[in-house]
């Protein structure tokens, strides 16, 4: 537990706490009347109203997409679905600028939509909310449809033979099961949309604001911190409160539920209806995931000889000081430290937290470790730089800062995929083996290893995936000489010519062809008991 | 947990925080003092020949690191002033000059050479703490073309920006988050008082002024006179840009064009004038003081309109025919004293979010 805390509390706590003193501390006085001020502000109220309804918003509309999804994934067996459901969390690991630049390739200027119909929808909020549907369907897919698969379908069997209509069954059985699931995944949909920060930035223009985009906003350009401060404030108590809600909504989830094996509720669709909704949901993926990767790909390809693939490797396209091939290079061995450092500090966690004799007080510790996903990435981002400069921690001018950052944001999702596994270890057998003389070290090895092997390779896959796509904490701290993947796209991207555009092109495509094998391999891993990503 | 019973993982996390260490460490003394790092915005550019003479000459490695855009890249230096990541900072503007010197981010050095910088341009005198290394006009740039094909005559004064033939013609730059945007703002502030402006963007606004994140964006994407534009289909013939803006379209064209394809329209000029400065906390000032005698030698002054398309500050130094033939400073821009921008930038720049985006 000891090594899970002064992490988070060196890399996360204190930078975020040293940023936001910095904005709230005028000659060592709190200045806490800002708050106030900053609340009042006419603008200010228009983000966070737009910030809460376009979440509620995305929210909404990706259960209404991703649930049929959600239930098509656990119930029906059809060829492909292996590769389909790595396909559709693909978005889900891609930084938000890709994902940006995939929507404005089909629905800005010159894109899909305006060649056929003359149709645009960049600068409009329905570009960010589909482009949210695309981000987050995978959560819900994942989170639902990976329980709606265990749960045992011959209790809903047994009610209809009790007499029950096919929805009143439904309504009685399957969906008090699956309640916890759906909650926990509205949640994690809602903190990511509430926090979104590349879509809206990229897609939304200068009209559109979330908390995110205007705590970066008042930070790096207006330089007003006491504003970006008391944004980040706000940002923090709300997500808070989201994550302890989710976090209620776990612990429900856990309550006993009869789950049996994946493999064996999933049957071939039969009669034109279920049929009818198999299409249904290929339809909406191809639509709303596939359409917009392909045109990422089709644009790479848009030059004769792979040009935009060759100028790569060219170190005087003028806006790097190395080739941008490099970035592949640099984004690979971040990710690597930041996977072992994840694997590493997430893992403990995780093992502290199903000690039985865990108190309420590790529990909470378990809420805490999700914060970094709802926390504003530039104000970690900024926090390292002004705190993280001084013995014995003076790291600024190191590489490990970048991994660093990036293990913040796989923690949690190491931790909520081997939560769940841990759990199911029966404690007996750890108990038994201590009886037996066996050194704790030895009980972990030969007790709690061989169960979680799995479960640790998927975690640190994702952790994997994450620290890849990591951008917004990276843009901050990266060096120049340095560029990560995303950081190289983003750049590219700001550069005016066609010859960087399909650079970025490029680039994102070979990004996404790295996250879909990363994820092909991790279906091939499935563990029989879900995590919750 | 008791972390003693995970000796392996402990030793594990020890192994990649003292590598880090030991990383940053071997940078440390590549550092050295016989490098000096310049610390800039993303627009940073020299010749390569002009540099390695600056480097023989001096016997000091340049490394630069850019560091985002202007505005960020001021912000961010000024974060990190007590342990600075660089030398020298070139890039601050006059319209955020203030920020940076109330932040103490220089100290003072007056540079060699400083006494043949052009009298405009000098700023900070009794102190210098900066230097003044080049200069611009921020302009709204015209589409040739779609005006003699509408048989308009262009706009040339912010007045006509406002009247109904140029009604959903405008495209300019997010004021908050962009340099031009900024400039155009205070070339409006300055021409029409402090209690005017307010209503020129109202009538702006209903105009059907079109405001867009940055520069690359509006120049590139949604201005039509500009060979980017042009390949984007963009319908906007004018565009909040800069005074060299139409030179670069002659000399990065192909085929190079006989004339500009843009112009300037002259009378909606705001001077921008951007510097560099010893960073307080630098860590090699000895290097740092060369490299900004350099900046100011004739041979960089001449070398600087092509790479940065800007303009020299010193006396004497060559300015390349198609910037006077197509994009000569304006005879009469808007200006404002630093001072005043102070006082007033943040202020006016949130009226003016509230005004125009919302």
């Amino acid at each position: 537990m000891a090594l899970p805390v002064a992490f988070f509390g060196v890399f996360f706590a204190y930078p975020v706490a040293a940023i936001v003193a910095r904005g709230l501390r005028v000659d060592g006085v709190w200045q806490l009347g800002r708050i106030g001020d900053v609340l009042t502000q006419p603008d200010i109220r228009h983000v966070l109203w737009f910030t809460t309804w376009q979440a509620l918003a995305s929210t909404a509309l990706t259960l209404l997409v991703a649930l049929p999804g959600a239930y098509v994934f656990a119930r029906y067996d059809f060829p492909g679905k292996q590769i389909l459901r790595a396909v559709v969390t693909v978005p889900f690991v891609l930084p938000t600028v890709v994902v940006g630049t995939a929507f404005l390739a089909l629905v800005g200027r010159g894109g899909l939509l305006d060649e056929w119909w003359g149709v645009r929808l960049d600068t409009t909020v329905w570009a960010i909310l589909l482009a949210h549907v695309f981000f987050n369907y995978a959560v819900v897919v994942r989170t639902v449809g990976g329980l709606w698969a265990q749960l045992d379908p011959r209790q809903e069997e047994a009610a209809r033979m009790l007499g029950a209509s096919p929805l009143k069954a439904w309504r009685q059985v399957t969906l008090p099961a699956l309640g916890p699931a759906v909650a926990a995944a509205t949640l994690m949909v809602f903190l990511f949309t509430f926090t979104s920060f590349g879509v809206v930035q990229i897609l939304g223009g200068p009209t559109f604001s979330t908390l995110e985009v205007e705590i970066y906003r008042q930070t790096s350009e207006i330089f007003d911190l006491p504003t970006a401060a008391v944004l980040t404030i706000i940002q923090f108590v709300a997500v808070s409160a989201i994550l302890a809600l989710h976090a209620w909504t776990v612990r429900r989830r856990e309550s006993a539920l009869r789950l049996v094996d994946a493999s064996v509720t999933a049957r071939r669709p039969r009669g034109a209806g279920q049929w009818a909704l198999l299409a249904g949901v290929l339809a909406s993926i191809a639509v709303l995931i596939v359409l917009p990767l392909a045109v990422l790909v089709q644009r790479s390809l848009d030059a004769p000889d792979f040009a935009y693939y060759r100028a790569l490797t060219s170190g005087d396209s003028g806006v790097f000081l190395v080739p941008p091939i490099e970035a592949i290079g640099n984004s690979l061995e971040y990710a690597v430290v930041a996977t072992v450092i994840a694997v590493l500090i997430g893992g403990l966690a995780a093992a502290a937290l199903t000690r039985r004799d865990a108190g309420r007080f590790v529990r909470g510790f378990d809420a805490l470790l999700m914060l970094p996903l709802g926390v504003s990435a530039v104000t970690v981002g900024f926090g390292f730089l002004i705190a993280l400069d001084e013995p014995p921690l003076d790291l600024r001018a190191s590489w490990i800062l970048v991994p660093l950052a990036q293990a913040l944001v796989g923690v949690p999702f190491v931790v909520r995929t081997m939560l769940p596994v841990l759990r199911a270890v029966d404690h007996r057998l750890r108990e038994a083996a201590a009886v037996l003389g066996a050194s704790p070290w030895r009980v972990w090895r030969e007790v709690d290893l061989p169960m979680v092997r799995r479960a640790l390779l998927i975690a640190a896959g994702f952790a994997f995936a994450v620290s890849l796509g990591e951008f917004g904490a990276t843009v901050f701290i990266a060096r120049p000489d340095n560029p990560t993947l995303p950081v190289a796209v983003a750049k590219l991207l700001g550069r005016a010519g066609q010859l960087n555009y399909g650079q970025a092109m490029a680039l994102s495509t070979i990004l996404m062809v790295v996250c879909a094998v990363a994820l092909l391999v991790l279906e091939r891993l499935r563990t029989d008991r879900t995590g919750e990503f | 947990m008791n972390n003693k019973k995970y000796p392996a993982v402990c030793v594990g996390l020890g192994l990649v925080l003292l590598s880090a260490c030991g990383s940053s460490d071997d940078g440390e003394s590549s550092r050295g003092s016989k490098t000096v790092t310049l610390v800039s915005h993303d627009s940073w550019a020299v010749s390569k020949d002009v540099l390695a003479a600056f480097e023989k000459e001096s016997g000091y490695q340049v490394k630069v690191l850019e560091d985002g855009d202007a505005g960020q890249a001021v912000n961010k230096a000024i974060l990190t002033k007590d342990n600075p990541q660089g030398d020298v900072f070139f890039g601050v503007d006059n319209t955020l000059l203030s920020r940076a010197l109330d932040n103490g981010l220089f100290q003072s050095y007056e540079a060699k050479g400083s006494d043949l910088i052009l009298p405009e341009y000098r700023a900070d005198e009794d102190k210098h703490r900066v230097t003044p290394v080049d200069t611009g006009d921020i302009c709204v740039n015209y589409d040739k073309q779609y005006f003699e094909d509408h048989k308009l005559t262009p706009p040339s004064s912010f007045d006509d920006l406002i009247k109904p033939e140029y009604k959903n013609l405008l495209v300019t730059e997010n004021a908050s988050t962009s340099s031009p945007g900024l400039g155009f703002l205070l070339g409006t502030a300055a021409q029409y008082g402090d209690d005017g402006w307010q209503d020129y963007w109202k009538k702006l606004k209903a105009n059907g002024v079109k405001v867009v994140d940055g520069w690359e964006q509006a120049y590139n994407e949604e201005f039509s006179g500009s060979a980017g534009g042009k390949a984007a289909k963009a319908d906007r013939p004018l565009v909040v840009s800069y005074a060299s803006s139409p030179p670069a379209e002659v000399i990065y064209g192909d085929p190079k064009p006989t004339t500009a394809p843009t112009g300037v329209a002259e009378g909606t000029c705001f001077r921008q004038v951007e510097y560099a400065g010893l960073l307080s906390n630098a860590e090699n000032t000895e290097g740092g003081k060369a490299l900004l005698d350099f900046m100011l030698t004739k041979t960089f002054q001449d070398d600087m309109p092509l790479n940065m398309f800007v303009y020299p500050v010193r006396e004497g130094a060559q300015v390349p025919e198609e910037f006077t033939e197509y994009g000569p400073l304006a005879e009469d821009p808007e200006t404002m004293d630093p001072a005043k921008i102070a006082a007033n930038r943040d202020d006016w720049v949130k009226s003016w979010t509230s005004l125009v985006l919302k």
